[in-house]
C-alpha cells in the first residue's frame, strides 16, 4: 500500500495522466476501488489483471463512457492547469482532452470504407475547416485544402499499416487483423496525446502480434504520445511496456517495471492462486 | 424428377413431402378463408334513402379458398426440389386465367362461354399473376438448385452484384429522370395527349412534392439512421407558416419560403433536443407522438389555426410579383398581359411544376454535397456506431440535431409549397398515413439512395393516380407492387452506397 501513497504526490513534468483514488460502483458491485497510478509521456503503460479485474471499467472511466463514483482523473497537457477528465462529457474527452481509444470488440464503421473511417476520425478539425458545413457546402477552396490534407494523412496511415490496397473496401469486410490495425489508425487520426488500447492483440496470430508491438513502439518513439494498454497477451505487455499496473478485484495490487511485476508475489498469487509457486 | 427426390431423400426419417405440402396448403386455406370471408364475402351497398344493405359473394370466397392453397401446395413442393408441378401448374393457370380475364376485360361475349372462377375479369388477371409468380420462382429454382440455401460467399457475391447493378442503374436513371422531368410539361401540349396536360402536370407536381419530402426524410432516416415517424409534422409547420403569414401579414410566397423552412427547422431542433438521446424504436415512438401532437394542436387551437376547418383562401403563387390572374388591378400587369400571352389557368400549373422541380433538385443537391462534408460522414458514422463516434470526439447530440433540423427544413419548404398550391390547409392533410407513405418511399427506394427514392415516389404516388381507372382494384395493385418490391429487392429498389471519398477512382465495371 505504500506504493499507492507514493504515486499520489505531485506529478513530475513527464506525467501525462494521473489517476487518483478512482472508484467506480455499480449498485452494490465495486468494479474499481481506489486505484491510483500515473501514465507518463512517451511511455507505454500496461494494465493487466485476471478477467473481471476492472481493467475495461478503468478505461471506460478514463475515456468518459462512465462517470467515476469518486476519484480524480487529471490529464496534464503541455502547459497550464490539468484537465479534469471525470468532469467532462464523454465526447469532449476525445475532442478537447484528446484521449483516443480502441475497443475490446472492434467498433469500426463497418459500412464505410477504410479511408472514410479515418476521415471521420478527423471530424472536428474538418468541421472547423468547413465552417461548420456552410463554407464546405459552397466548395470553398480553404475547405478543399483541409480535406486534401486530411485525406493525405489518412493515406499515410494506411500506407504505414500496409493496407493501402484496402483503402476503398468497406471496413466490415476487412480481415480481422486489418480491422484491429485500422481501429488503431483511426484513433491516431484524432491526433491524441493519450492512446488507450483495449486488448489490441486479442485474436491476432503471433506474427501480427509482433507487428503490433513494433507499431506501438513506433508510435511511442516517433510521435511521442503516451499509450495506455490493456492486454492479456503477456508477450506484448512484458515486451513493450515501460511500466505495468496490475489490477485484481478492482484494486491495484502492484505497479512497476515489467521485471518487477514478474517477480511480485502478489501478482503471482493473483494469476496462479494462493499456493506460492515459482515460474 | 422422382429420381432427384430419391437421391436427396434421407431414407428413414424424412417426412412425406406431399403430406407436408398438403398440411401447409390446408393452413393457407384456413387463413384465406378467415381473411376473405368478411372482406370479400360480404359487400356493403349504400343506396339513397335506404339503410345500409349488403350482398354476398360466397362463390368468390370459395374459389379463393381453392386456388390459393393449390398455389401454396405447388410452392411447397417446389421448395422441396419438386419443380415440375409448379412449372406446369404455374404456366397453365397463368395462361388460362389471363386469357379468360383478358377476354372479359375487352368485353368479349366469349368471356361467359369459358368457365371462370370470378365474375370480375380483373380478379382473374390478378390470380393469373400469382400463377406467373409460381412459375418464375420454380424456374429460378431449377437454375440455381439451391437445396440448403446460399453459402455466405454466394450471398455476398449476390449482394455485390445487386449493389453494382443499383450503382449502374442510378448512374443511368438519374440524369434520365431529370431530363424527362424538365421536358415533359413543355412537350405535353404538343403531344397527342394534350387534352390531359393539366392532369398530367398536376400529378407530376404531386409526385415531385413527395420526391422532395422523400429526399428530406432520407437525410434523417437514410443518412443519420434516425427513424422518424412524425416527419409530416414539419410539413404541416411549413404549410401553416405560409398560410398564416400570407393571409395575415400579406407576405408573398418567396418571402414565406425561407421563413417556413426556418420555422420547421427550429421545430426540428425543439423536438430533437429532448428526444435524441433515445435510440431506435424509442425514438420512432416519440417522433410518432410528436407528429400526432402537432396535428391535434392544429385541430384544437381554433382561433389560430381555424381548427378542423383549416385556413382557406390562401393567396396563390405569383410569378415574382406578377399574379396568374385573368384581370389585374388597374395599372398593374398580370403574368399573361406582361408576356403578351392569352390568359390560361395552365400557366400557373406550369409555374408551380417548375418551382417544385427546382426545390426538389435543390434538396437533392444539398443532400449530395452534405454527404461528402464532414457532417455527412459523421451522420453515417453515427448510424453505424454511436459509441465509436463518441470516442472519436464527435458530439452526437449536435450531429443528430443538424440532421433533424435540415430534414425538417426541407419538409417546411415542401409544406409551404403545398399550401400555396392548394390555397387551403387543414389538419386532415397531415395525418400519420402521410408520414408512413414518405417513410415507405425512403425504405422502398433504398435507404440513402437518391435515385431510388425518386423512383419509389414515382411508383408509390404515380401508380395510384395512373390506375384510377381500375377503381376498386387500385389499392390491391398498389399492395402487390409493394410486396413485389420487397420480394425482389429487399434492400430497396436501388440500394447501394457510394463512398464519400475514394483513394483511387474505380469504374462501374467492378
Amino acid at each position: 500500500m505504500s506504493a499507492v501513497a507514493a504515486a499520489a504526490v505531485a506529478p513530475s513534468s513527464d506525467t501525462l495522466l494521473t489517476v487518483e483514488h478512482l472508484t467506480m460502483r455499480f449498485g452494490g458491485l465495486i468494479a474499481v476501488e481506489a486505484v491510483t497510478f500515473e501514465a507518463k509521456r512517451r511511455q507505454i503503460t500496461g494494465v493487466i489483471g485476471p478477467n473481471g479485474a476492472g481493467k475495461t471499467t478503468l478505461f471506460n472511466c478514463i475515456t468518459g463512457f462512465y462517470k467515476p463514483t469518486t476519484g480524480r482523473l487529471s490529464l496534464h497537457r503541455d502547459e497550464g492547469v490539468p484537465l479534469l477528465l471525470e468532469q467532462m462529457d464523454g465526447y469532449l474527452i476525445g475532442q478537447k482532452a484528446r484521449v483516443a481509444r480502441t475497443f475490446q470488440n472492434i467498433r469500426l464503421f463497418p459500412g464505410m470504407s477504410a479511408l472514410e473511417n479515418l476521415m471521420v476520425a478527423q471530424h472536428n478539425k474538418l468541421m472547423r475547416a468547413s465552417g461548420f458545413s456552410l463554407l464546405g457546402l459552397f466548395g470553398m477552396p480553404s475547405y478543399r485544402k483541409a480535406e486534401a490534407e486530411a485525406k493525405e494523412k489518412a493515406v499515410r496511415w494506411l500506407e504505414r499499416l500496409g493496407m493501402l490496397n484496402l483503402a476503398d473496401d468497406p471496413a466490415g469486410s476487412l480481415p480481422y487483423g486489418a480491422q484491429r490495425r485500422l481501429e488503431i489508425a483511426r484513433a491516431m487520426c484524432t491526433d491524441p496525446v493519450l492512446l488507450c488500447l483495449d486488448e489490441p492483440a486479442a485474436g491476432l496470430n503471433p506474427r501480427e502480434s509482433a507487428e503490433l508491438n513494433h507499431l506501438l513502439i513506433e508510435i511511442r518513439d516517433q510521435i511521442g504520445i503516451g499509450i495506455l494498454l490493456i492486454e492479456h497477451d503477456m508477450s506484448v505487455v512484458m515486451g513493450i511496456s515501460d511500466h505495468v499496473v496490475v489490477l485484481d478485484y478492482g484494486r491495484k495490487i502492484a505497479d512497476g517495471t515489467p521485471l518487477e511485476i514478474q517477480r511480485d508475489p502478489a501478482v503471482i498469487r493473483a494469476y496462479l492462486g494462493e499456493e506460492e509457486k515459482e515460474d | 424428377m422422382t429420381d432427384a427426390v430419391m437421391r436427396t431423400a434421407v431414407p428413414a426419417k424424412r417426412p412425406n413431402i406431399y403430406f407436408e405440402a398438403f398440411k401447409e396448403a390446408s393452413i393457407t386455406a384456413v387463413l384465406v378463408f378467415l381473411l376473405s370471408v368478411y372482406m370479400v364475402g360480404a359487400h356493403t351497398e349504400a343506396s339513397q334513402g335506404q339503410p345500409l344493405g349488403f350482398t354476398t359473394r360466397f362463390m368468390d370466397v370459395f374459389w379463393a379458398c381453392v386456388l390459393v392453397p393449390c398455389g401454396r401446395y405447388l410452392i411447397a413442393l417446389d421448395r422441396q426440389g419438386l419443380h415440375l408441378p409448379a412449372l406446369i401448374g404455374g404456366v397453365v393457370s397463368f395462361v388460362y386465367l389471363f386469357a379468360v380475364g383478358a377476354l372479359g376485360m375487352v368485353g368479349s361475349l366469349a368471356y361467359d362461354t369459358f368457365p371462370h372462377p370470378f365474375d370480375e375479369p380483373m380478379v382473374d388477371i390478378i390470380f393469373a399473376l400469382g400463377g406467373i409468380y409460381i412459375f418464375g420462382s420454380a424456374y429460378r429454382g431449377t437454375r440455381t438448385r439451391r437445396h440448403g440455401g446460399l453459402t455466405i460467399d454466394q450471398r455476398e457475391a449476390k449482394e455485390q452484384r445487386s449493389s453494382n447493378w443499383a450503382r449502374r442503374m442510378s448512374g443511368i436513371l438519374g440524369p434520365m429522370l431529370i431530363g424527362i422531368a424538365v421536358v415533359v410539361p413543355i412537350y405535353m401540349p404538343f403531344s397527342p395527349w394534350q387534352g390531359a396536360t393539366r392532369q398530367v402536370v398536376e400529378t407530376l407536381i404531386l409526385i415531385l412534392t413527395y420526391v422532395m419530402l422523400g429526399w428530406g426524410l432520407n437525410i434523417v432516416v437514410g443518412l443519420a439512421g434516425l427513424l422518424d415517424l412524425g416527419y409530416v409534422a414539419f410539413y404541416a409547420v411549413g404549410a401553416y407558416t405560409y398560410a398564416k403569414l400570407s393571409t395575415e401579414l400579406g407576405l408573398n410566397f418567396w418571402e414565406c419560403l425561407p421563413l417556413a423552412g426556418l420555422l420547421a427547422a427550429s421545430f426540428g431542433v425543439m423536438l430533437g433536443f429532448p428526444v435524441l438521446r433515445l435510440r431506435g424504436d424509442y425514438l420512432a415512438i416519440v417522433t410518432l407522438g410528436f407528429g400526432e401532437m402537432i396535428r391535434i394542436v392544429l385541430i384544437n387551437w381554433q382561433n389560430f389555426t381555424g381548427g378542423p376547418n383549416g385556413i382557406g383562401s390562401i393567396p396563390k403563387i405569383d410569378f415574382f410579383g406578377l399574379p396568374f390572374e385573368r384581370k389585374a388591378p388597374p395599372g398593374e400587369d398580370t403574368f399573361a398581359s406582361f408576356f403578351g400571352l392569352d390568359f390560361s389557368t395552365v400557366h400557373r400549373v406550369f409555374f408551380l411544376y417548375y418551382v417544385i422541380l427546382v426545390l426538389a433538385l435543390i434538396t437533392n443537391l444539398v443532400t449530395i454535397r452534405l454527404r461528402r462534408l464532414p457532417i455527412g460522414r459523421a451522420w453515417e458514422a453515427l448510424r453505424e456506431d454511436e459509441t465509436a463516434c463518441r470516442a472519436l470526439g464527435i458530439n452526437p447530440t449536435n450531429t443528430k440535431l443538424t440532421a433533424f433540423a435540415i430534414g425538417a427544413m426541407f419538409a417546411g419548404f415542401a409544406g409551404s409549397f403545398f399550401a400555396s398550391r392548394q390555397g387551403f390547409v387543414s389538419p386532415e392533410s397531415f395525418v400519420f398515413i402521410e408520414s408512413a407513405q414518405i417513410l415507405a418511399i425512403v425504405v422502398l427506394g433504398g435507404m440513402g439512395s437518391q435515385v431510388g427514392v425518386a423512383l419509389a415516389a414515382i411508383l408509390l404516388i404515380g401508380l395510384p393516380e395512373v390506375m384510377r381507372e381500375l377503381s376498386l382494384y387500385r389499392m390491391l395493385f398498389y399492395g402487390m407492387c409493394m410486396v413485389l418490391i420487397m420480394l425482389l429487392r429487399p434492400r430497396g429498389l436501388l440500394a447501394h452506397r457510394e463512398p464519400t471519398i475514394q483513394y483511387k477512382k474505380r469504374g462501374y465495371s467492378r
